[in-house]
C-alpha cells in the first residue's frame, strides 16, 4: 500500500515534466528569433511570429498588476492592522465571493461594464485580470502581515512611532518577502488566464495602438492557433505555450525561493 | 535573495514594463478595427495585408470570430466595421438603428462555397451528396456512411460501415447560415425542426469554433463530416464532396461553379445587397454558395476613418477582386460591382 | 499628540474635531482612510459585479424561474433556454475528474507527509505546486494533441474491452468527449488536493502517530487508520477546493469536450460545460440569449461559492482540531 502512494507521487510529479518536455519537443524548433520579433503572417503564409502577442500580454499584465496589487495590498494591510471584527468579516466575505467568480464570468462582466464603453483592448483585459488578482493579493498580504510577531509592533510603538509609521517602516518590511512572492505567484497565475481575455482583449495582427484598441495576447493566440488545422500554426502554438509556461514557472520558482529563505511562513 | 537584489529586480522590471507600454503608443498610424466572419478570413487577411503594404500608415485589423459575433460587435459599436456571411436580419438592422440613429450598409465582397468536408480513411475527395442526404445526416437520421442514400449516389466508391461523426459550429456563424439555408430549401423537415440562422439547435454532432476549428476537428476525427469554406479544405488537404443542385447535376465546389451561382444574383439583387444564392438556378451552379458582406456603418464618427473605409472599398472592388481568385473565392459579377461603387457614396 | 479635549472648553463636538484633526496631522487617520478605501473598493467591485450579473440575467430568470435548471432544451430560435445539459456536463466532468484525482492526490499526499524524508518531500511538493501554475490553455493543448490520440489508439479500446458492459463506457469514442475532459481536469486539480491534504496531514499531532506505533501498528496501519481519519475533514476540504476549481475551468474543457449538449450515461460521448458554452456563444449573444448565458454564469458562480464555503469550513475544522 505504501508503495502505491509512492507510485501516485511519481505520477503526479511526472505530469509536469511530460508537459514541459512535450512543449519543448514540439515547440522548441519554432523558437527562432523570428518568433520573437515578427508579427503574425496572413493565413497560408509562413514566417509569422508572436512578437505583438508577447508585448500585448505584457501590457495587459502591467495594467492588471497596477489594479490588483495596490487594492489587494492596501486592503490586506487594512484587514490585518486596522479594522474591527465586523467590518473585516464583511470584507473577507466579499473577497471570498470575488475569488469564487469563474474566470469566464469575470470576462462577461468586464465586457458589459468596460468593452461596451471602450471597445476591446488592454484596458478591458487589464481590468478583468486585475479584478481576478485582488482576492489572492488580499489574502496573502493579510496572512504574511499577521505572521509578523506582535512584539515587533509593540517595540516600535514603545519607541514612539505612531501607527502608520509602525506599519510602514516595521511591519510591512518584515513581511515584505512573503508579500512580494505572493504577488509574483498571483501574477504568474493570472498570466495564463485565457477566458476573460477572449472576451475583452480582442485580437490583432499588428502592434497594439492604444489601451482601447484590440491587442494580441499569448494565451488567446495559443488557443486560436491550436484549434485550427494548419500545422504551421500548431507549431507556433506549441512555441508560444513553451514561452508562456517557462515564464510562469520561472516566476513561480523565484517567488517560492524567496519565501523559503527564512520568512515566517504563515501556518 | 537580499533586499538589494529585490529592489534592483523590481526597478528593472518596472522600467522595462514602462517602456513596453509606451512603445506602441508612439506609432502614428490610423487603425480601423473589424471583426466577424471566418468564412472570408483568408482573403480578408490577404487584402488588409496588401492594402497596408500600399498604404503603410493605415492598418486595418481584422479579428475572425464568427459572423454572429461580428454582427453583435457592429451593433454594440465596439468595432469600426463587421463582416458576415449571414446578412443581418430586419430585427438586427432595427436594433442597430435604434441604438445608433443611422443604418448599417451591406457590401458584398466575394462569393464562396460552403463545402461538405470529410475525413474517411481510404476514401478520396469527390463523394457525391444529395441535398436529402446532407439533411438526413445533419438531422441525425442517416447515421452510417454506407447508408443507401449515400451509396446510390456513389456506386463506384466503397463506403465503410462506420458512424458518421457530424461536426458543426459551436459559435454564431454565417457559414452555418448558408448551410442551414440550403438544408431548409431541400428539406421541409429541417426547415420546421431546425431552421435557418447563424446559431441553431443542432440535432446531432460535435461543435468547434470558427471555420478553423471545424477544419481542425474534421482532420483529427476519422469518419467525420462537416461544412467549411472551400479554401479551408484546399489549404489543409481535407477531402470534400460534390453537391447535387436543382438542375440535377452533382457540382464540384470550385471557382467556376461559385461564379455561376453568383451570376444569376446580379439580376435579382435588392438595393441593400442582402440576397441568398443557395440553390441557384443554372446547370453548373454550386448550390451551397453565398456572398459574404462587409457591414459598414453609414455614419462614421471619425471622418478620417470614413475616408479610409471608402478608399478601401474602392480598392476592394478593383484590385481586391483580382486577388480573390488566387484563393478560390469567386469575384463579384460586374453589375454588382458597378452598383456597389455607387453605394459607397452613402458612407458619411 | 494634541487633541485631548481641554477641561476649559468643555463642549464635546469641538473636542472631538480637534482630536480628529490632530490625528489627521500625524498621518494616522489618512493612512487608515486610505486603507479603508481600498477595503471598501473591494466591497464595491464585488457588489457591482454581482449586481451586473443579476440584472443582465433578469429577462430569462423571470421568464423561466427555477425551471431553467432542469429544462434540457436550449434553442435560440424558439426562445427556449434550459441549463440542464450544461449543468450535467459540468457536474459529470468535475466528478469524474475527482474520481481520478482523489486517489492519486491523497495517495501522493500520504507519501509526501508520512513517508518521504522531509527534504525530498519539500522538493517534490515544490514541483507539484508548479504544476498548479500551468495555464489552462496549455492543458488544452496537451489534451488535443497528446491525450486524444493516446486515448483513441490504446486507452479507450482497452477500457471498452474490460468495462464495456458498464453504461459509462458504451458507444463510440471520437477523441473529444466527457472522458477526455475529465482526465485533463483531473491533472489540473491534483496539485491542489496534494498540496492541501499534505498540509492537513502534517498538522496532525505527533502524539497520535507515536501512540499508534507504540501500540504495535505498522506504519501503514498507523497512517491509514489513525492519521488520515484525523485529517479527514481537511482532506475532504481540499477535495471541495479542487472541485470548485474544476467547475470553473473553461479553456482546457472547451478544447476537448466536444461542445455538444448531451445528457447521456456514457462518458465516451461529447458533452458541454457551462463555462465552455459561455465562452463559445458569448460573442454572438445579445438580448435574451445573453440573459440566458449570464444566468448560466450565475448558476456556476453559485455552485462555486457553496463548494468553496464548504471547503473552507472543513479546512478550518481540521486545523482547529490539530492545534488543540
Amino acid at each position: 500500500m505504501l508503495f502505491l502512494t509512492g507510485v501516485c507521487t511519481v505520477i503526479a510529479v511526472s505530469v509536469l515534466f511530460v508537459i514541459l518536455g512535450y512543449l519543448f519537443a514540439k515547440g522548441g524548433s519554432s523558437l527562432s528569433l523570428q518568433f520573437f520579433t515578427n508579427l503574425p503572417a496572413p493565413t497560408g503564409e509562413t514566417g509569422g511570429g508572436m512578437a505583438n502577442a508577447i508585448l500585448g500580454s505584457g501590457q495587459v499584465l502591467l495594467l492588471a498588476t497596477c489594479i490588483g496589487v495596490p487594492i489587494g495590498f492596501i486592503a490586506g494591510v487594512y484587514l490585518s492592522e486596522y479594522s474591527g471584527a465586523a467590518f473585516a468579516s464583511i470584507v473577507r466575505f466579499m473577497t471570498d465571493l470575488l475569488n469564487g467568480v469563474p474566470s469566464i464570468v469575470v470576462g462577461v462582466v468586464a465586457y458589459t461594464l468596460v468593452v461596451l464603453k471602450t471597445g476591446t483592448g488592454p484596458l478591458a483585459g487589464g481590468i478583468a485580470l486585475g479584478i481576478m488578482m485582488i482576492p489572492i493579493a488580499v489574502r496573502s498580504t493579510e496572512a504574511f502581515l499577521r505572521a509578523v510577531p506582535t512584539s515587533l509592533r509593540e517595540g516600535a510603538m514603545a519607541l514612539g512611532a505612531n501607527q502608520w509609521k509602525t506599519i510602514g517602516t516595521v511591519v510591512i518590511p518584515a513581511a515584505m518577502r512573503g508579500i512580494l512572492s505572493g504577488m509574483m505567484l498571483n501574477l504568474a497565475r493570472v498570466a495564463g488566464e485565457t477566458a476573460p481575455l477572449l472576451l475583452t482583449a480582442g485580437l490583432s495582427m499588428y502592434w497594439n495602438h492604444g489601451w482601447t484598441q484590440p491587442v494580441a495576447t499569448l494565451p488567446v493566440m495559443i488557443y486560436t492557433d491550436a484549434v485550427g488545422p494548419q500545422e504551421d500554426l500548431h507549431r507556433q502554438a506549441w512555441a508560444a505555450g513553451f514561452v508562456l509556461l517557462s515564464l510562469v514557472l520561472l516566476v513561480n520558482v523565484i517567488a517560492r525561493t524567496i519565501i523559503s529563505r527564512g520568512v515566517h511562513k504563515p501556518r | 535573495m537580499s533586499s538589494k537584489t529585490i529592489r534592483c529586480l523590481l526597478m528593472n522590471t518596472s522600467a522595462i514594463a514602462a517602456l513596453a507600454c509606451c512603445a506602441p503608443l508612439a506609432t502614428a498610424q490610423t487603425v480601423l478595427n473589424g471583426a466577424g466572419a471566418s468564412f472570408p478570413t483568408p482573403i480578408y487577411q490577404k487584402w488588409f495585408s496588401d492594402y497596408h503594404k500600399q498604404h503603410p500608415d493605415i492598418e486595418i485589423n481584422y479579428q475572425s470570430k464568427g459572423s454572429g459575433a461580428g454582427i453583435a460587435s457592429v451593433i454594440d459599436g465596439t468595432v469600426d466595421f463587421g463582416a458576415s456571411d449571414g446578412p443581418m436580419s430586419d430585427a438586427q438592422l432595427k436594433t442597430y438603428h435604434d441604438k445608433h440613429g443611422s443604418d448599417v450598409l451591406h457590401f458584398p465582397t466575394v462569393a464562396g462555397a460552403d463545402v461538405p468536408a470529410y475525413n474517411i480513411p481510404g476514401v478520396a475527395a469527390g463523394l457525391n451528396f444529395t441535398g436529402e442526404a446532407l439533411a438526413g445526416i445533419f438531422l441525425g437520421k442517416i447515421t452510417k456512411w454506407n447508408d443507401p442514400e449515400l451509396t446510390k449516389a456513389n456506386p463506384k466508391i466503397k463506403l465503410p460501415d462506420a458512424d458518421i461523426v457530424v461536426v458543426h459550429r459551436s459559435d454564431g456563424s454565417g457559414t452555418t447560415y448558408c448551410w442551414t439555408d440550403f438544408l431548409s430549401k431541400v428539406s421541409p423537415e429541417w426547415k420546421t425542426k431546425v431552421g435557418t440562422n447563424t446559431t441553431v439547435n443542432w440535432p446531432t454532432g460535435l461543435g468547434a469554433p470558427q471555420n478553423n476549428g471545424v477544419a481542425g476537428q474534421i482532420k483529427q476525427t476519422p469518419n467525420s463530416l462537416g461544412y467549411i469554406e472551400l479554401i479551408y479544405a484546399l489549404n489543409n488537404e481535407i477531402a470534400y464532396g460534390n453537391v447535387k443542385n436543382p438542375a440535377g447535376v452533382f457540382v464540384k465546389p470550385e471557382l467556376a461553379s461559385v461564379v455561376a451561382a453568383a451570376a444569376g444574383a446580379a439580376k435579382t439583387m435588392p438595393p441593400d445587397f442582402r440576397v441568398s444564392i443557395t440553390n441557384s438556378p443554372g446547370k453548373n451552379a454550386y448550390p451551397i454558395a453565398t456572398f459574404t458582406w462587409l457591414l459598414v456603418p453609414e455614419e462614421f464618427k471619425d471622418q478620417a476613418k470614413a475616408k479610409i473605409m471608402k478608399d478601401f472599398l474602392h480598392w476592394m472592388l478593383t484590385t481586391g477582386q483580382k486577388e480573390a481568385q488566387t484563393l478560390s473565392y469567386a469575384p463579384l459579377p460586374k453589375e454588382i460591382i458597378a452598383t456597389e461603387e455607387k453605394a459607397i457614396a452613402k458612407i458619411k | 499628540m494634541t487633541g485631548s479635549a481641554s477641561i476649559a472648553s468643555g463642549v464635546r463636538p469641538q473636542g472631538w474635531v480637534r482630536s480628529y484633526v490632530g490625528r489627521l496631522k500625524t498621518g494616522d487617520e489618512i493612512a487608515r482612510l486610505i486603507a479603508l478605501t481600498a477595503a471598501s473598493t473591494i466591497i464595491v467591485i464585488t457588489v457591482m459585479l454581482v449586481w451586473n450579473l443579476w440584472t443582465v440575467s433578469a429577462p430569462t430568470r423571470l421568464k423561466f424561474g427555477f425551471a431553467f435548471l432542469w429544462t434540457s432544451v436550449w434553442d435560440t430560435n424558439t426562445g427556449q433556454y434550459g441549463a440542464l445539459p450544461y449543468i450535467y456536463g459540468t457536474a459529470v466532468t468535475s466528478l469524474v475528474a475527482l474520481l481520478i484525482a482523489v486517489p492519486l492526490g491523497v495517495g501522493a499526499a500520504i507519501f509526501l507527509a508520512e513517508l518521504a524524508p522531509p527534504r525530498l518531500s519539500d522538493a517534490l511538493t515544490f514541483l507539484i505546486e508548479l504544476l498548479a501554475a500551468v495555464p489552462s490553455v496549455i492543458f488544452g493543448l496537451i489534451g488535443i494533441f497528446m491525450l486524444v490520440p493516446v486515448l483513441q489508439s490504446s486507452v479507450v479500446p482497452s477500457l471498452k474491452a474490460v468495462f464495456g458492459f458498464l453504461p459509462f463506457f458504451q458507444g463510440s469514442f471520437y477523441g473529444v468527449s466527457i472522458f477526455t475532459a475529465s482526465i485533463v481536469l483531473s491533472l489540473m486539480i491534483v496539485p491542489f488536493i496534494i498540496s492541501v491534504s499534505r498540509e492537513m496531514l502534517l498538522a496532525v499531532p505527533r502524539d497520535l502517530r507515536e501512540a499508534a506505533l507504540a501500540l504495535g501498528s505498522t506504519k501503514w496501519e498507523s497512517t491509514w487508520q489513525v492519521v488520515v481519519p484525523f485529517a479527514r475533514s481537511g482532506i475532504v476540504g481540499s477535495i471541495f477546493l479542487a472541485l470548485a476549481r474544476a467547475l470553473g475551468e473553461t479553456m482546457a474543457v472547451t478544447m476537448v469536450i466536444g461542445n455538444t449538449p448531451n445528457i447521456k450515461a456514457t462518458l465516451l460521448g461529447a458533452g458541454y460545460s457551462i463555462a465552455a458554452k459561455i465562452a463559445n456563444e458569448f460573442g454572438e449573444a445579445r438580448g435574451e440569449v445573453l440573459s440566458g448565458l449570464v444566468e448560466l454564469g450565475l448558476v456556476l458562480f453559485a455552485l462555486t461559492i457553496v463548494i468553496n464555503g464548504a471547503a473552507r469550513l472543513l479546512i478550518i475544522m481540521t486545523t482547529a482540531k490539530g492545534t488543540k
